[in-house]
């Protein structure tokens, strides 16, 4: 077990771990986008609070619930601790700051990702927390059993400006984060050669496009709405 | 003082084989307790070194460089000669021997170079098994190419990189060794003195150049891989750092260097740009397999050219003088660099220079571009295509051969070389004269050694291109392995030597001493300046050609500016600290003396060979005029203060017949 | 041409250090060095310190030059080093500023010189093919495709100056380090001990104080032989499956 130990502590492991926890995120993104998608249905509200139901009483999903939890905090605080050293093993920075030679992004990941997880914070504690906390309204659709009204909370908070404004942010760093994380991941994970990379660099790209682009539609589209 | 070569009897080329069985050897657990310096990680002592700690040899290696990957090995562009005969053109090694025996002028030993050929095939398989990354051709066997003065094919080769790969196979093989501890490795430490101990080398004095402390090594026996002394001449294609002083201390101690005057001047190099200039840079003599050689005809033309009011391409083809190919038809542009070299001067001595400076030829593509494109046109299938159209295939060509090279001339020059000829002027790039050495490459100093370029013995008075590499890693890896044990062997029963005796002890009280000397002078003129001073007297009275009264004139100059740099140079800061002006001081000091032992030599040698011309031997077509009945020797110099010594080593030619060389 | 130059001079590896500016006339057709050369010239002159810069052969090989121009390592053109650097690429009264690498494991020695024998230990873990002089079988017996030849010729053209790390916001040898493993996993010479190197050379990297990579690229960018960051995806793919294959 020593080996393995040594292998995620060193430099190569402990940006695999961040590798391995991004892609997992960034699997997530995605079905999570295609569940809020839901949102925008008019039906009251109906598939999108079962599936909220569903999403945190399966005994599967929840496993892998805990699995996010876990990956979202290792990937911050193993992001910020490689910060944290490498800014100390960089000691002096330069007297002139150049924008020739790297992208913005891959020069501020560390911020772009805080500026993620703070919006995690107000995202989770608006609809995460409050689901958790048993603090919903309940509804009942055809006379099923009643669930908790996530719609409700999430068409009351987005007719605030200033909520829709910190998920624009957040999004908006969400983008550049992902627009040099996507890649990054797969260049720790050595996946990387003439025919495929330009594949991959073009999704990354597409992804970090369109996936916060598409979540953005939806604070958007419930703030007109209204 | 009778020099006794040593080498050993019997036909020349079961020499060195006889030798290697029957020499004296150091077992293993005698090994572990021997001791070796070797000073320089070039490739000669980078190898040297290396291959000494896998013989079981506690070494310990210097270098002045924060790295030893940094040596100026490291530049050598074009390739290494080996006898491998891979191209079935009839290569062999006697005939790599004769090519480098009759390219020098037939004043090398010729057992030293046969020795020298027969070691070339060992070195490309040591490389390849060491990882260097040789040319391919497309079935993956190794690719060659050929270089000046030769007919066959034999030059291995990495890109325009050869020097850096085969360095780097050098100093990962140095660095296995210091990772396992059987050698010592000392960056950023000069040696500035070699201690003797009952008349045997057994230790230096080195400079820490971090700390500016004097540190004392000892052992059984010194190595010297410390590279030529082409910087004398201020600018060269040498590195900045390039110096003598490693070898110039050992002659303070009694070494002998020997054929001094032998420089090369290599005819392909970027000219001077102005007085500010630094260093001169080598461009590849394989440019000149498509590349002409030309100056205007008229004196007129080149001044309207000089003062910029006429460019090259204002020159009709009939009023180029395509000089090379008019007076050598035979060999034409591919002519020895000594050769080429000179024609250049005489060209520019002429007027008939192209550049602001006056000083500089023409190196021409545009022939190259056309035939080359004309060529491409038919093979690709372009059928009667615009002159546009074949100037623009055969530009590709050209820069798939030479695109790095013409990419560095414009990076240097700001001129597009594709569209207007590269201006190319000689260069002092490598000296054939160093230490005296025996076939065993040990000085007249016991239990001191010289290798590579710092020796004097394969070249003869003009060295071949791409058999500089060549030397260095046989004297490295397959040369002083065996001969030092020749040394070594009967120093088994020596026991250590403590760094407290009192040799030691005087020899650091000397540096310190000089070097507060120097510290002290305090005077008003800069290092560089008498530097660049020594390098002008030298180019003039000593360089290209030479004649007596010219050197005595060049031996005085250098002995006033010797007195007037001890008298008003002034280097900042202080001795016990890190100090590169004083790194430099030292070592132009010791410049200072080497220039004049070069003029010495220069003026004694009365013949023109190799590197060598002396303008009052020459036939009457301006060639250069050897005197074989009385200059069939090696003259080694014994340094002293007012008049330094001559000793003799009679070049016995047993195998070679002396003939005139001829390129016409 | 005139120009200003605002220099870091630190006298010491543990002085503190600060700028110094200095006014110098340049000729366009010097090199950046020479043009140093004249700034040093001017500083003797007036009995001053001359700045301490490292440099040797002057052509771009030796990877000796070692100073941080405007912010980029060996200045404003790509796949160039210092000494390459001609002030052509200057105009009459342009500021300068000229600073060391910063890098963690590279303690600056005095001004613009620092110390990178960090590198030499990196090299020394592993990265060589432990063949000794003599063992040797005939160059050609091993066939290697022209191609693949190239390749690791292209890894192995490092020049080992640091701009690499330098350049790196987080103060990696990563492209260094890679690229001395992918010369030699490139060739078959270099398959036997591929897994063993990989493994010690970045067990040194890490153990002498570099930062960890994180895909910034700059270090291509810089890079004066132009090396690519192919090879670290490469080191991290070797690396990755070296740990579950081999048996310590």
């Amino acid at each position: 077990m020593k080996w393995f130990i040594n292998f995620l502590t060193s430099s190569i492991g402990k940006k695999l771990v961040m590798s391995l926890t991004g892609l997992f995120l960034i699997t997530f993104l995605i079905t999570h986008l295609i569940g809020n998608l839901q949102l925008l249905y008019n039906d009251g509200g109906e598939s999108f609070n079962k599936y909220a139901k569903f999403m945190t009483s399966n005994p599967l999903i929840k496993m892998i619930s805990y699995g996010l939890y876990f990956f979202i905090i290792l990937h911050t605080v193993q992001g910020l601790m490689l910060w944290f050293v490498n800014k100390s093993k960089k000691g002096t920075t330069y007297a002139v700051k150049t924008k020739d030679n790297a992208t913005w992004a891959a020069n501020n990941m560390a911020l772009l990702g805080t500026l993620v997880l703070f919006f995690l914070f107000i995202h989770m504690g608006d609809f995460w927390l409050k689901m958790k906390m048993d603090k919903l309204d309940m509804v009942t659709y055809d006379g099923g059993e009643a669930i908790k009204d996530l719609y409700a909370r999430v068409n009351m908070a987005f007719k605030e400006l200033w909520i829709v404004i910190s998920y624009l942010i957040g999004l908006v760093a969400l983008g550049f984060h992902l627009s040099h994380g996507f890649s990054s991941a797969f260049q720790t994970l050595g996946l990387r050669h003439k025919k495929y990379t330009p594949l991959i660099n073009g999704l990354g790209l597409a992804y970090s496009i369109l996936v916060p682009l598409a979540f953005a539609i939806i604070p958007l589209y419930i703030y007109f709405k209204n | 003082m009778a020099l006794e070569n040593k080498v050993p009897p019997g036909p020349l080329s079961e020499k060195w084989t006889k030798y290697k069985s029957t020499m004296n050897l150091v077992a293993p657990n005698n090994k572990r307790r021997i001791e070796v310096i070797v000073v320089g990680t070039g490739l000669a002592g980078a190898s040297a070194a290396a291959t000494l700690g896998e013989l079981g040899y506690q070494v310990k290696c210097f270098c002045f460089h924060d790295s030893p990957r940094r040596a100026h090995s490291i530049a050598a562009q074009g390739g290494i000669n080996a006898a491998k005969n891979y191209q079935n053109d009839g290569d062999s090694v006697y005939r790599l021997f004769y090519d480098t025996i009759k390219g020098g002028d037939y004043r090398s030993r010729e057992a030293n170079v046969h020795r020298l050929a027969e070691a070339s095939t060992e070195i490309i398989d040591q490389c390849v098994a060491q990882g260097v990354p040789f040319a391919r051709e497309y079935g993956g066997l190794l690719a060659n190419r050929s270089f000046g003065g030769v007919q066959v094919s034999r030059t291995f080769y990495a890109r325009g990189q050869t020097g850096q790969q085969l360095l780097l196979g050098a100093y990962q093989a140095l660095s296995r060794q210091i990772a396992k501890g059987t050698v010592k490795m000392y960056n950023r430490h000069e040696m500035l003195d070699l201690v003797k101990v009952d008349g045997k080398a057994r230790g230096i004095i080195a400079r820490n150049l971090l700390t500016g402390e004097l540190e004392r090594f000892a052992a059984h026996s010194v190595v010297l891989g410390t590279g030529g002394y082409g910087n004398v001449y201020y600018l060269s294609t040498n590195a900045m750092g390039s110096n003598v002083s490693a070898a110039w201390r050992a002659v303070r101690k009694g070494a002998l260097m020997a054929n001094p005057c032998f420089t090369q001047i290599h005819p392909t190099c970027i000219p001077v740009s102005g007085e500010y200039q630094s260093k001169l840079t080598l461009m590849s003599e394989s440019l000149r397999n498509d590349g002409r050689v030309w100056v205007p005809k008229s004196v007129a033309d080149a001044e309207a050219i000089q003062r910029g009011e006429k460019t090259a391409l204002d020159i009709p083809e009939e009023d180029r003088d395509y000089y090379l190919e008019r007076r050598y038809p035979a060999f034409g542009n591919l002519v020895p660099r000594d050769v080429a070299s000179r024609a250049a001067k005489v060209a520019c001595d002429e007027g008939k220079g192209v550049s602001k400076t006056g000083l500089a030829v023409y190196l021409d593509f545009a022939s190259a571009i056309i035939r080359y494109g004309k060529s491409e046109a038919l093979t690709t299938g372009i059928s009667n295509p615009t002159e546009a159209k074949i100037k623009e295939l055969g530009e590709e060509v050209v820069a798939k051969k030479y695109g790095n090279l013409f990419q560095m001339y414009e990076k240097i020059t700001g001129e597009n070389p594709y569209k207007m000829p590269m201006k190319i002027y000689p260069a002092v790039h490598y000296t054939m004269g160093g230490l005296w050495v025996d076939y065993n490459l040990e000085t007249n100093v016991p239990g001191l050694f010289a290798l590579g370029e710092a020796n004097f013995s394969d070249h003869g008075a003009n060295r071949l291109g791409a058999s500089a590499l060549m030397q260095g890693l046989a004297d490295g890896y397959f040369v002083i392995p065996y001969t030092i044990g020749s040394f070594l062997a009967n120093e088994i029963r020596t026991p250590a030597f403590s760094t407290d005796m009192p040799e030691f002890e005087q020899a650091e009280n000397d540096v310190a001493n000089r070097m507060e000397k120097i510290m002290n002078i305090q005077g008003d003129q800069s290092v560089e300046s008498f530097h660049r001073r020594l390098g002008k007297i030298m180019w003039d009275h000593c360089g290209m050609s030479r004649n007596a009264e010219g050197l005595k004139e060049g031996r005085q100059k250098i002995r006033a500016l010797r007195e007037e740099f001890y008298r008003d140079v002034f280097v900042p800061g202080r001795a016990d600290e890190f100090n590169p002006e004083l790194e430099k001081a030292l070592r132009v000091a010791d410049f200072l003396e080497m220039g004049e032992v070069m003029i010495l030599d220069a003026l004694e040698r009365n013949e023109s060979c190799g590197g060598h011309f002396r303008e009052e031997y020459k036939s009457e077509e301006g060639e250069a005029k050897r005197n074989d009945a009385d200059y069939t020797h090696v003259s080694a110099w014994e340094w002293d203060d007012t008049n330094p010594i001559l000793h003799k080593e009679a070049l016995e030619f047993e195998n070679v017949e002396l003939k005139t060389r001829s390129y016409k | 041409m005139k120009l200003h130059l605002k220099i870091w001079r630190q006298k010491t590896s543990t002085a503190t250090g600060s700028y110094e500016t200095h006014t110098v006339e340049a000729d366009e057709h010097m090199s950046f060095l020479e043009m140093l050369d004249v700034l040093n010239e001017q500083l003797i002159s007036e009995k001053k310190d001359p700045v301490a810069f490292e440099h040797d052969c002057r052509e771009g090989i030796c990877g000796a030059c070692s100073m941080v121009i405007d912010g980029r390592p060996h200045g404003p053109q790509n796949g160039t080093t210092t000494c390459q650097l001609h002030m052509r690429a200057y105009k009459e009264n342009d500021t300068i500023t000229i600073e060391p690498f910063r890098v963690g494991a590279f303690p600056v020695v005095k001004d613009l010189v620092v110390e990178r024998s960090s590198f030499d230990r990196i090299i020394q873990a592993g990265g060589y093919v432990s063949v000794n002089t003599g063992q040797a079988q005939d160059a050609n017996a091993t066939p290697i495709e022209g191609g693949i030849a190239a390749e690791a010729f292209d890894a192995a053209t490092c020049i080992g100056c640091g701009a690499c790390a330098a350049a790196c916001p987080n103060g990696s040898a990563m492209l260094f380090t890679s690229a001395k493993v992918n010369h030699l996993a490139k060739l078959p010479q270099g398959q036997v001990e591929h897994k063993k190197r990989v493994q010690s050379m970045v067990a040194q990297m890490d153990k002498e104080g570099f930062g960890f990579c994180s895909n910034v690229k700059a270090c291509e960018v810089e890079c004066p032989k132009e090396i690519s960051t192919e090879n670290i995806a490469a080191l991290n793919r070797a690396y990755i499956s070296s740990m579950f294959t081999t048996s310590d």
